[in-house]
């Protein structure tokens, strides 16, 4: 099953949508709760940082038997160093984003955490590419 | 302890009316940080923040989080509030501080009041 949603820049009240229609789906093919909970931690995240650095994104998950693989693309400034970026605590979000709550650093730690593969893409100046996987029915030592 | 039984007995205001007070509450987490409730918040918690915009409503329905309480007296928009019900989330109000709150939501959960 192959499920498309596409995400638009600065667009925070948008942002959740793909995660909450992949969640009720997930709900609805009967995934055990921790998957689901994997897969919408790592989704919202990558959501939020289209809507909070990007000017446009698409998102593509893919559903089967083995695992739940989603892709992330947006059009944007990219991130210069990836291994900063993957730093809990570094952000460079705005003030206003910041005053919402998000921007503290913590979206992709989130999505490193919860998923069972990310890997990141990214041209500065041009855009990012996350792709993660998440296995069914494994869940991780970490699972509260 | 159900949504309504703690509504009462901390004396919080509802605006989301009778929309999820059944739902039972089995703890909490207090944080302004959107994905600190996203990645560590409990399935069951009640939410205290100070945060009042849409998304947080997105995020208590994404992690099966009952009730949000907007502390130090925020009041919703009422975009909040429709969404809050759409998604069966008790949306909850003190004038209270978020130390303050999480103290008397503690004390009730562990029947110390």
């Amino acid at each position: 099953m192959t499920l498309n949603y596409s995400i638009s820049g600065g667009d925070f009240a948008s942002a959740g949508n793909a995660s909450s229609a992949v969640k009720s789906i997930l709900k609805q093919l009967n995934i055990d709760n921790g998957t689901i909970k994997r897969v919408v931690i790592s989704l919202y995240e990558a959501e939020v940082n289209v809507a909070a650095h990007a000017d446009n994104g698409t998102i593509t998950v893919d559903i089967d038997n083995v695992s739940v693989k989603m892709v992330i693309c947006d059009s944007g400034p990219g991130i210069p160093d990836i291994e900063l970026a993957m730093k809990e605590g570094f952000s460079t979000a705005s003030a206003e984003v910041r005053e919402m709550g998000f921007g503290a650093g913590m979206g992709l730690p989130n999505i490193k955490r919860n998923c069972d593969l990310l890997n990141i893409k990214s041209i500065p100046g041009e855009g990012t590419e996350l792709n993660i996987e998440i296995l069914l029915n494994q869940a991780k030592p970490t699972e509260r | 302890m159900t949504i309504a039984e703690l509504t009462k007995k901390a004396e919080l205001t509802s605006y989301t009316g009778t929309t999820g007070i059944k739902k039972v509450v089995t703890g909490g987490y207090i944080s302004d940080l959107l994905s600190d409730v996203m990645g560590r918040a409990t399935q069951g918690d009640i939410w205290i923040t100070m945060q009042s915009h849409l998304n947080i409503i997105a995020i208590a329905s994404l992690r099966d989080l009952p009730a949000i309480i907007i502390v130090n007296g925020t009041k919703p928009s009422e975009e909040m509030i429709e969404k809050a019900i759409n998604e069966e989330i008790a949306l909850l109000g003190t004038e209270k501080g978020a130390f303050e709150t999480g103290g008397m939501i503690w004390n009730i959960l562990n029947g110390n009041s």
